[in-house]
């Protein structure tokens, strides 16, 4: 396993050898709690509020993890304890074997928001990981440059974020993230707040991306077609507390088959299983809370409702 | 009164409407030869917004002086209390080439711009300090609510206690007015860093004094120049006082001894000096904020 390997020695021989023993990352029995404040009124400590519970979930070297649930599943949550922001509760994290201690450049995160520094230009924004590893400048910014043209944004190299579309700054997002070359990509819906048409080509383009880098990606998403077209497994959360309620596997055939996929029965089939472990949770009723509204259009916050809405009717 | 500054207005926007569309033809004829009907029938109508928007902004100035020409003039006021423009002006222009307008400036500008970049250079610090740090902000912030609180005017008798009636107490007192606009929009400014960026900027590995001087600094550096033009004109308006109040040069003490001296325009003079200089010093704050903050979406900036 890795832990007796030199870090120094290429990443290269790490994957090889992780890749056949070991799970790149690994959580064993995961879970988070948070002190809530007292209520008004009332003295003593708050109520507990558990945002996750007994995560296990093994994800593989390079490999392509979806985890899809309704909103306040603790998506987010589960995020902040990979990227090392929080501690867990209880249970653990591991990368290549060791526990996670704290944040660091060996896994790269992409917001929803893009979270890119406003007064830097997309090439400094993807230099700024870079600067943090204590690269040389001349070498910083021929690998910004390289991975500006990963994400086709070669001519927008020196346009500051207010300057690009939504699409375009998750794209340096993107970008950024990859250029500190990181062993696993961390994504927290980042595609929610784009555009359709700019959400399916960038999905297409992160496809392409991991196969040609090799990275292991964990996706985080509410919407049951992106992680169906996106992930080698998709694991489907339970809400209040997060729990991992079934890890459904996405056929390869609809990863190697081209032209639109999304329109193969199969395709629906993995979507509508998908779908129905969902739909449980979406209509679950949690204890003292009113009663869930019906999935509608404009009611989308629970889950995508261009995804569900067809079904229900 | 009134009456006047309408038919003034009136008269204004009659010149506009004769002369504005005639030099927008005479200048937009070429190109509309040259590059074709399109951008020849954009062109005058860019070209009638742009002049609009100059006239708009200058129009209401010139009023003013207009009326405060005219109104003299025709004694609405009393002529000798307050002498038409034109006379302001022309003793303005003759206490500039005397060289008397120029020894009060320099006397002026030099405690206004001493003190304020001191007090810069103390508030700017010490904001980012308190914004950073929650120990130093709940130690310090009743203490600086009451100096904050204390009007500056109040404290010259106790500047000129300690520091005598030199140039040392004018300083200090423009310093001291000058720190809280500073301090209090340097300290907002870092409090009000974006976290997902510092969440964004942790998670490549930035932490400590690489996530202040990379995330921190740059997040607030708009709000510190929104202080540092705040206080740009506080100082000109602290030290006028501090030098009404005690002093043998300065605008502030050409505008007091000339109204001793009932020397009404050259007390004018002084105090429109004073204006320019405000001005003089916001249009250049303005510009390095611009500079500085070029990143931000544009934003309207005319005031």
């Amino acid at each position: 396993m890795s832990a007796g390997i030199p870090v120094a020695e290429g990443l290269a021989s790490r994957r090889i050898i992780d890749s056949k023993t070991e799970a790149k990352i690994r959580l064993q029995g995961v879970g988070k709690t948070f002190q809530l404040r007292p209520e008004p009124g009332k003295s003593g400590e708050g109520k507990e509020f558990v945002a996750v519970q007994d995560i296990t979930i093994d994800v593989r070297e390079g490999e392509f993890l979806v985890l899809v649930g309704p909103s306040g599943c603790g998506k987010s949550t589960l995020l902040d304890l990979l990227a090392g922001l929080s501690r867990p509760t209880c249970g653990q994290i591991l990368l290549d074997g060791k526990p996670i201690r704290g944040p660091g450049q060996d896994r790269g995160i992409v917001f929803q928001q893009y979270a890119l520094f406003p007064w830097r230009t997309a090439l400094q924004n993807i230099e700024f990981g870079l600067e943090a590893k204590g690269i040389p400048a001349k070498q910083r910014r021929e690998v910004a440059l390289h991975h500006l043209e990963l994400v086709g944004l070669s001519q927008f190299a020196h346009r500051h974020p207010h300057e690009l579309s939504g699409g375009m700054k998750q794209r340096v997002a993107i970008a950024r993230s990859l250029a500190f070359d990181p062993e696993v990509l961390l994504m927290d819906e980042p595609f929610a707040a784009l555009d359709a048409q700019s959400r399916e080509n960038l999905q297409e383009e992160l496809l392409k991306i991991w196969r040609k880098t090799g990275k292991t990606i964990v996706f985080i998403t509410h919407g049951i077609d992106e992680a169906v077209f996106l992930g080698e497994r998709v694991a489907v959360m339970t809400s209040r507390p997060g729990r991992i309620k079934a890890v459904v596997p996405i056929p390869e055939e609809l990863h190697s088959a081209c032209g639109d996929v999304r329109s193969r029965p199969d395709f629906g089939a993995v979507r509508h299983e998908i779908w129905t472990l969902l739909r449980d949770e979406v209509f679950a009723i949690p204890e003292g809370t009113p009663p869930a509204r019906p999935i509608t259009a404009d009611n989308p916050r629970i889950i995508d409702s261009q995804e569900i809405v067809p079904h229900v009717r | 009164m009134s009456v006047e500054v309408e038919s003034i207005l009136a008269v204004e926007s009659v010149g506009l409407l004769v002369h504005g569309p005639r030099i927008a033809a005479q200048i937009s004829a070429p190109p509309a030869r040259r590059e074709g009907r399109d951008l020849g029938s954009e062109l005058p109508v860019r070209l009638k917004v742009a002049t609009f928007s100059v006239l708009r902004r200058c129009g209401a100035i010139a009023a003013f002086f207009a009326v405060w020409e005219i109104a003299p003039r025709l004694g609405l006021v009393e002529r000798s209390l307050v002498p038409p423009f034109s006379e302001v002006a022309t003793a303005w222009f003759r206490m500039l080439f005397s060289g008397e307008l120029l020894v009060h400036l320099a006397a002026s500008l030099v405690r206004s711009v001493g003190g304020f970049a001191l007090a810069a250079a103390v508030a700017i610090p010490l904001g980012l300090a308190i914004g950073w740090s929650r120990v130093l902000s709940e130690s310090l912030s009743p203490l600086l609510e009451l100096f904050r609180n204390t009007a500056a005017l109040a404290l010259l008798p106790v500047f000129t206690l300690l520091l005598g009636i030199g140039e040392a107490s004018k300083i200090a007192l423009v310093t001291f007015a000058c720190v809280w606009p500073i301090l209090l929009n340097t300290i907002s400014g870092v409090r009000n860093a974006d976290p997902l960026l510092v969440k964004s900027a942790r998670t490549m590995g930035v932490e400590g004094l690489a996530l202040f001087r990379k995330v921190i600094l740059p997040s607030s550096l708009p709000s510190i120049f929104v202080g540092l033009r705040i206080s740009a004109a506080v100082s000109v308006l602290a030290l006028v006082a501090a030098e009404m109040i005690g002093a043998k040069a300065g605008l502030g003490y050409l505008v007091q001894y000339a109204q001793f001296s009932f020397m009404v325009p050259e007390m004018f003079a002084g105090i429109l000096t004073i204006a320019l200089v405000g001005v003089l010093l916001n249009a250049i704050f303005a510009g390095l904020e611009r500079r500085v903050t070029r990143w931000k979406p544009t934003t309207d900036r005319t005031i």
